[in-house]
Protein backbone atom coordinates (compact mmCIF):
# COMPACT_ATOMS: atom_id res chain seq x y z
CA UNK A 1 0.00 0.00 0.00
CA UNK A 2 1.26 3.44 -0.92
CA UNK A 3 1.15 6.22 1.64
CA UNK A 4 2.29 9.83 1.95
CA UNK A 5 3.88 10.91 5.24
CA UNK A 6 4.32 14.51 6.31
CA UNK A 7 7.87 15.18 7.54
CA UNK A 8 8.57 18.96 7.61
CA UNK A 9 12.09 18.68 9.04
CA UNK A 10 14.98 21.07 8.47
CA UNK A 11 17.70 19.30 6.49
CA UNK A 12 20.37 20.77 8.78
CA UNK A 13 18.63 19.69 11.99
CA UNK A 14 21.43 17.23 12.85
CA UNK A 15 23.96 20.07 12.60
CA UNK A 16 21.71 22.27 14.76
CA UNK A 17 21.65 19.64 17.51
CA UNK A 18 25.45 19.51 17.68
CA UNK A 19 25.50 23.32 17.60
CA UNK A 20 23.31 23.37 20.71
CA UNK A 21 25.85 21.15 22.49
CA UNK A 22 28.65 23.52 21.47
CA UNK A 23 26.66 26.43 22.86
CA UNK A 24 26.14 24.59 26.14
CA UNK A 25 29.91 24.01 26.41
CA UNK A 26 30.61 27.71 25.74
CA UNK A 27 28.01 28.84 28.27
CA UNK A 28 29.28 26.43 30.92
CA UNK A 29 32.75 27.95 30.52
CA UNK A 30 31.34 31.49 30.44
CA UNK A 31 32.95 32.32 27.11
CA UNK A 32 31.43 34.46 24.31
CA UNK A 33 32.04 33.04 20.84
CA UNK A 34 31.96 34.87 17.50
CA UNK A 35 31.64 33.14 14.12
CA UNK A 36 33.53 35.40 11.71
CA UNK A 37 32.83 35.01 8.00
CA UNK A 38 34.06 36.71 4.83
CA UNK A 39 35.42 36.07 1.37
CA UNK A 40 39.06 34.88 1.00
CA UNK A 41 41.47 37.72 1.73
CA UNK A 42 38.86 40.12 3.15
CA UNK A 43 41.22 40.72 6.06
CA UNK A 44 39.84 38.31 8.69
CA UNK A 45 43.14 37.28 10.29
CA UNK A 46 44.52 40.83 10.24
CA UNK A 47 41.28 42.09 11.81
CA UNK A 48 41.44 39.48 14.59
CA UNK A 49 44.99 40.51 15.49
CA UNK A 50 44.08 44.22 15.44
CA UNK A 51 41.02 43.48 17.59
CA UNK A 52 43.35 41.85 20.11
CA UNK A 53 45.41 45.05 20.22
CA UNK A 54 42.37 47.32 20.52
CA UNK A 55 41.02 45.23 23.41
CA UNK A 56 44.14 46.14 25.39
CA UNK A 57 43.78 43.21 27.74
CA UNK A 58 40.12 43.92 28.58
CA UNK A 59 39.13 40.41 27.42
CA UNK A 60 41.07 37.15 27.44
CA UNK A 61 40.82 36.02 23.85
CA UNK A 62 41.42 32.82 21.88
CA UNK A 63 40.89 31.89 18.24
CA UNK A 64 39.83 28.93 16.16
CA UNK A 65 41.07 29.15 12.58
CA UNK A 66 39.18 27.34 9.81
CA UNK A 67 40.95 26.83 6.49
CA UNK A 68 40.86 24.31 3.67
CA UNK A 69 44.52 23.52 4.48
CA UNK A 70 47.63 24.99 6.20
CA UNK A 71 48.04 26.33 9.75
CA UNK A 72 49.41 29.73 8.70
CA UNK A 73 46.57 31.67 10.34
CA UNK A 74 46.72 29.79 13.67
CA UNK A 75 50.46 30.34 13.80
CA UNK A 76 49.95 34.09 13.40
CA UNK A 77 47.60 34.09 16.38
CA UNK A 78 49.99 31.95 18.47
CA UNK A 79 52.80 34.35 17.59
CA UNK A 80 50.62 37.17 18.96
CA UNK A 81 50.53 35.26 22.24
CA UNK A 82 46.96 33.94 22.32
CA UNK A 83 45.62 30.36 22.40
CA UNK A 84 44.78 29.19 18.89
CA UNK A 85 43.74 25.99 17.18
CA UNK A 86 43.58 25.24 13.49
CA UNK A 87 40.80 23.28 11.80
CA UNK A 88 41.60 22.03 8.31
CA UNK A 89 38.39 21.17 6.52
CA UNK A 90 40.20 19.19 3.85
CA UNK A 91 38.23 20.72 1.00
CA UNK A 92 34.94 21.56 2.70
CA UNK A 93 33.91 25.14 1.95
CA UNK A 94 32.55 25.91 5.44
CA UNK A 95 32.87 24.95 9.09
CA UNK A 96 30.07 22.90 10.58
CA UNK A 97 29.10 22.22 14.18
CA UNK A 98 30.87 18.84 14.26
CA UNK A 99 34.19 20.33 13.11
CA UNK A 100 33.91 23.03 15.76
CA UNK A 101 33.05 20.46 18.44
CA UNK A 102 36.31 18.68 17.58
CA UNK A 103 38.35 21.85 18.12
CA UNK A 104 36.78 23.02 21.39
CA UNK A 105 38.76 20.68 23.71
CA UNK A 106 42.05 22.11 22.39
CA UNK A 107 41.26 25.57 23.87
CA UNK A 108 41.41 26.44 27.59
CA UNK A 109 37.80 27.75 27.52
CA UNK A 110 37.66 28.29 31.30
CA UNK A 111 40.48 30.82 31.03
CA UNK A 112 38.94 32.80 28.15
CA UNK A 113 36.24 35.49 27.82
CA UNK A 114 36.09 35.59 24.03
CA UNK A 115 36.79 33.15 21.21
CA UNK A 116 36.74 34.29 17.60
CA UNK A 117 36.19 31.54 15.05
CA UNK A 118 37.60 32.45 11.63
CA UNK A 119 35.43 30.53 9.20
CA UNK A 120 36.63 29.33 5.80
CA UNK A 121 36.95 32.22 3.34
CA UNK A 122 33.72 31.86 1.36
CA UNK A 123 30.67 34.07 0.74
CA UNK A 124 28.22 31.34 -0.25
CA UNK A 125 27.39 28.90 2.51
CA UNK A 126 29.07 29.37 5.93
CA UNK A 127 26.12 31.34 7.34
CA UNK A 128 23.85 28.36 6.65
CA UNK A 129 25.70 26.16 9.15
CA UNK A 130 24.90 27.07 12.74
CA UNK A 131 28.00 26.49 14.92
CA UNK A 132 26.47 27.26 18.31
CA UNK A 133 28.32 30.57 18.56
CA UNK A 134 26.71 33.65 20.13
CA UNK A 135 27.19 36.01 17.20
CA UNK A 136 27.72 35.72 13.45
CA UNK A 137 29.95 38.47 12.10
CA UNK A 138 30.55 39.31 8.44
CA UNK A 139 33.55 41.22 7.14
CA UNK A 140 33.03 42.97 3.81
CA UNK A 141 36.16 44.63 2.42
CA UNK A 142 36.12 47.68 0.18
CA UNK A 143 38.07 46.12 -2.76
CA UNK A 144 35.43 43.37 -3.09
CA UNK A 145 33.01 45.97 -4.45
CA UNK A 146 29.71 47.55 -3.41
CA UNK A 147 27.47 44.97 -5.11
CA UNK A 148 28.20 42.07 -2.74
CA UNK A 149 24.96 42.27 -0.70
CA UNK A 150 23.05 41.87 -3.97
CA UNK A 151 25.15 38.93 -5.15
CA UNK A 152 25.53 37.06 -1.84
CA UNK A 153 22.34 37.92 0.07
CA UNK A 154 22.36 34.73 2.14
CA UNK A 155 25.51 35.79 3.99
CA UNK A 156 24.11 39.24 4.76
CA UNK A 157 20.90 37.69 6.07
CA UNK A 158 22.70 35.34 8.44
CA UNK A 159 24.74 37.75 10.59
CA UNK A 160 24.20 39.97 13.66
CA UNK A 161 27.04 42.42 12.98
CA UNK A 162 28.95 43.70 9.96
CA UNK A 163 32.47 45.04 9.60
CA UNK A 164 33.24 47.12 6.50
CA UNK A 165 37.01 46.64 6.31
CA UNK A 166 39.92 48.25 4.46
CA UNK A 167 38.24 51.68 4.41
CA UNK A 168 41.73 53.17 3.92
CA UNK A 169 41.31 52.00 0.30
CA UNK A 170 38.17 54.11 -0.35
CA UNK A 171 40.15 56.84 -2.19
CA UNK A 172 41.61 54.30 -4.60
CA UNK A 173 38.76 51.96 -5.55
CA UNK A 174 35.24 52.78 -6.79
CA UNK A 175 32.82 51.92 -3.98
CA UNK A 176 29.37 53.48 -3.59
CA UNK A 177 28.86 53.29 0.18
CA UNK A 178 25.20 54.35 -0.01
CA UNK A 179 24.36 51.66 -2.56
CA UNK A 180 26.18 49.06 -0.46
CA UNK A 181 24.53 50.05 2.81
CA UNK A 182 21.05 50.25 1.23
CA UNK A 183 21.37 46.63 0.10
CA UNK A 184 22.48 45.57 3.57
CA UNK A 185 19.66 47.50 5.27
CA UNK A 186 16.99 45.90 3.07
CA UNK A 187 18.31 42.38 3.71
CA UNK A 188 19.02 42.81 7.40
CA UNK A 189 17.29 45.90 8.84
CA UNK A 190 19.17 47.66 11.63
CA UNK A 191 22.31 45.51 11.31
CA UNK A 192 25.07 46.89 13.57
CA UNK A 193 27.86 48.06 11.26
CA UNK A 194 31.45 49.20 11.90
CA UNK A 195 33.55 50.72 9.10
CA UNK A 196 37.21 50.04 9.98
CA UNK A 197 40.73 49.95 8.67
CA UNK A 198 43.01 47.38 10.24
CA UNK A 199 45.82 49.20 8.50
CA UNK A 200 45.37 52.71 9.96
CA UNK A 201 43.42 51.57 13.02
CA UNK A 202 40.46 53.82 12.16
CA UNK A 203 37.22 52.52 13.68
CA UNK A 204 38.92 49.71 15.59
CA UNK A 205 38.38 51.31 19.00
CA UNK A 206 34.62 51.76 18.51
CA UNK A 207 34.34 48.12 17.46
CA UNK A 208 36.42 46.84 20.37
CA UNK A 209 34.43 48.92 22.90
CA UNK A 210 31.15 47.58 21.53
CA UNK A 211 32.48 44.02 21.63
CA UNK A 212 33.51 44.38 25.29
CA UNK A 213 29.97 45.57 26.10
CA UNK A 214 28.44 42.63 24.24
CA UNK A 215 30.66 40.09 25.97
CA UNK A 216 29.99 41.59 29.41
CA UNK A 217 26.22 41.78 28.78
CA UNK A 218 26.05 38.08 27.95
CA UNK B 1 31.35 20.58 -1.94
CA UNK B 2 28.75 20.77 0.84
CA UNK B 3 26.04 18.86 -0.99
CA UNK B 4 27.44 15.51 0.20
CA UNK B 5 26.58 16.03 3.88
CA UNK B 6 23.26 17.56 2.82
CA UNK B 7 22.45 14.40 0.88
CA UNK B 8 23.37 12.25 3.88
CA UNK B 9 21.06 14.33 6.06
CA UNK B 10 18.15 13.94 3.63
CA UNK B 11 18.64 10.17 3.60
CA UNK B 12 18.85 9.99 7.39
CA UNK B 13 15.65 12.02 7.82
CA UNK B 14 13.75 10.00 5.19
CA UNK B 15 14.86 6.62 6.60
CA UNK B 16 13.98 7.61 10.17
CA UNK B 17 10.45 8.68 9.23
CA UNK B 18 9.96 5.66 6.95
CA UNK B 19 11.04 3.25 9.66
CA UNK B 20 8.60 4.77 12.15
CA UNK B 21 5.83 4.11 9.64
CA UNK B 22 6.95 0.52 8.98
CA UNK B 23 7.80 1.16 5.33
CA UNK B 24 9.28 -1.47 3.02
CA UNK B 25 10.26 1.11 0.42
CA UNK B 26 10.57 4.88 0.01
CA UNK B 27 9.23 5.88 -3.40
CA UNK B 28 9.46 9.64 -3.37
CA UNK B 29 10.92 12.43 -1.25
CA UNK B 30 9.67 16.00 -1.49
CA UNK B 31 12.23 18.67 -0.64
CA UNK B 32 11.89 22.44 -0.40
CA UNK B 33 14.92 24.53 -1.36
CA UNK B 34 14.75 28.30 -1.00
CA UNK B 35 16.64 30.49 -3.46
CA UNK B 36 18.46 32.06 -0.47
CA UNK B 37 19.37 28.73 1.15
CA UNK B 38 22.80 28.48 -0.60
CA UNK B 39 22.19 24.93 -1.81
CA UNK B 40 21.61 23.54 -5.28
CA UNK B 41 19.84 20.33 -6.13
CA UNK B 42 21.89 19.04 -9.09
CA UNK B 43 24.67 17.51 -7.05
CA UNK B 44 22.30 16.17 -4.39
CA UNK B 45 20.72 14.02 -7.08
CA UNK B 46 24.19 12.90 -8.15
CA UNK B 47 25.27 11.86 -4.65
CA UNK B 48 21.97 10.11 -3.99
CA UNK B 49 22.77 7.13 -6.22
CA UNK B 50 25.91 6.40 -4.21
CA UNK B 51 24.65 7.21 -0.74
CA UNK B 52 21.23 5.57 -0.83
CA UNK B 53 22.45 2.35 -2.48
CA UNK B 54 21.42 -0.72 -0.49
CA UNK B 55 18.76 1.11 1.54
CA UNK B 56 14.97 1.12 1.12
CA UNK B 57 15.39 4.59 -0.39
CA UNK B 58 17.68 3.62 -3.24
CA UNK B 59 14.98 3.91 -5.89
CA UNK B 60 13.32 6.97 -4.40
CA UNK B 61 12.58 9.86 -6.73
CA UNK B 62 13.86 13.12 -5.25
CA UNK B 63 11.49 15.94 -6.01
CA UNK B 64 12.86 19.44 -5.42
CA UNK B 65 10.59 22.40 -5.17
CA UNK B 66 12.57 25.60 -5.55
CA UNK B 67 11.15 28.52 -3.61
CA UNK B 68 11.92 31.92 -5.18
CA UNK B 69 12.89 34.68 -2.78
CA UNK B 70 10.03 36.93 -1.79
CA UNK B 71 10.16 40.39 -0.19
CA UNK B 72 7.27 42.21 1.47
CA UNK B 73 7.11 46.00 1.57
CA UNK B 74 6.50 47.37 5.09
CA UNK B 75 4.95 50.56 3.69
CA UNK B 76 2.52 49.50 0.96
CA UNK B 77 2.33 45.75 1.59
CA UNK B 78 3.47 44.74 -1.91
CA UNK B 79 4.81 41.18 -2.14
CA UNK B 80 7.43 40.80 -4.86
CA UNK B 81 10.53 39.11 -6.24
CA UNK B 82 13.35 41.68 -6.18
CA UNK B 83 15.30 42.86 -9.20
CA UNK B 84 18.96 41.96 -9.51
CA UNK B 85 20.44 45.31 -8.51
CA UNK B 86 17.96 46.55 -5.91
CA UNK B 87 15.72 45.02 -3.28
CA UNK B 88 13.51 48.12 -2.95
CA UNK B 89 9.74 47.91 -3.39
CA UNK B 90 8.89 48.09 -7.11
CA UNK B 91 5.51 49.70 -6.36
CA UNK B 92 6.27 52.54 -3.92
CA UNK B 93 10.12 52.43 -4.07
CA UNK B 94 10.33 52.13 -0.27
CA UNK B 95 13.52 50.64 1.16
CA UNK B 96 11.62 49.47 4.25
CA UNK B 97 11.25 45.86 3.17
CA UNK B 98 11.58 42.36 4.62
CA UNK B 99 12.56 38.96 3.23
CA UNK B 100 9.48 36.82 3.81
CA UNK B 101 10.17 33.64 1.81
CA UNK B 102 13.00 31.83 0.06
CA UNK B 103 15.22 30.57 2.90
CA UNK B 104 13.62 27.13 3.27
CA UNK B 105 15.67 23.94 3.34
CA UNK B 106 13.32 21.17 4.40
CA UNK B 107 12.19 17.63 3.77
CA UNK B 108 8.45 18.20 3.38
CA UNK B 109 7.09 14.68 2.93
CA UNK B 110 7.89 11.16 1.81
CA UNK B 111 5.87 8.61 -0.08
CA UNK B 112 6.30 5.07 1.18
CA UNK B 113 5.17 1.53 0.41
CA UNK B 114 4.03 -0.60 3.36
CA UNK B 115 3.71 -4.38 3.20
N1 LIG C 1 44.81 48.25 2.83
C1 LIG C 1 44.44 47.36 3.73
N2 LIG C 1 44.83 46.07 3.60
C2 LIG C 1 44.44 45.18 4.54
C3 LIG C 1 43.63 45.56 5.64
N3 LIG C 1 43.37 44.45 6.39
C4 LIG C 1 44.02 43.42 5.78
N4 LIG C 1 44.67 43.85 4.66
C5 LIG C 1 45.48 43.05 3.73
O1 LIG C 1 44.63 42.11 3.06
C6 LIG C 1 45.33 40.90 2.81
C7 LIG C 1 44.58 39.70 3.35
O2 LIG C 1 44.51 39.79 4.76
P1 LIG C 1 44.22 38.54 5.69
O3 LIG C 1 44.05 39.06 7.06
O4 LIG C 1 45.19 37.46 5.47
O5 LIG C 1 42.81 38.08 5.10
P2 LIG C 1 41.96 36.76 5.44
O6 LIG C 1 40.55 37.13 5.22
O7 LIG C 1 42.32 36.25 6.79
O8 LIG C 1 42.46 35.75 4.33
P3 LIG C 1 42.18 34.17 4.22
O9 LIG C 1 42.20 33.61 5.62
O10 LIG C 1 43.30 33.68 3.39
O11 LIG C 1 40.85 34.05 3.55
C8 LIG C 1 46.71 41.07 3.42
O12 LIG C 1 47.60 41.47 2.41
C9 LIG C 1 46.50 42.18 4.44
O13 LIG C 1 47.66 42.94 4.70
C10 LIG C 1 43.23 46.94 5.74
O14 LIG C 1 42.50 47.37 6.66
N5 LIG C 1 43.66 47.78 4.76
MG1 LIG D 1 42.87 34.30 7.38
ZN1 LIG E 1 29.82 24.84 2.16
ZN1 LIG F 1 5.94 49.44 -1.28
Amino acid sequence: MSQKITVVENILSANDQIAQKNRAAFDAAGVFVVNMMASPGAGKTTFILKTLEALQGRLRMGVIEGDLATSIDAEKALAAGIPAVQINTGGDCHLDAVMLAGAIPALPLDQLDLVIVENVGNLICPASFNLGTHMNLLIASIPEGDDKPYKYPTMYRGVQALIISKIDLLPYVPFDMDYFRQGVEMLNPGLVTFPVSARTGEGMQAWADWLVERVKAK
Amino acid sequence: MHELPITQNILEIALRHAEQAGASEIKRIDILIGQYSSFVDDSIQFYWKIIAAGTIAENAVLHFQRVPVEFTCQDCGAVYEPQEDTFACPRCLSPRVRVTRGEELRVESIEIETP
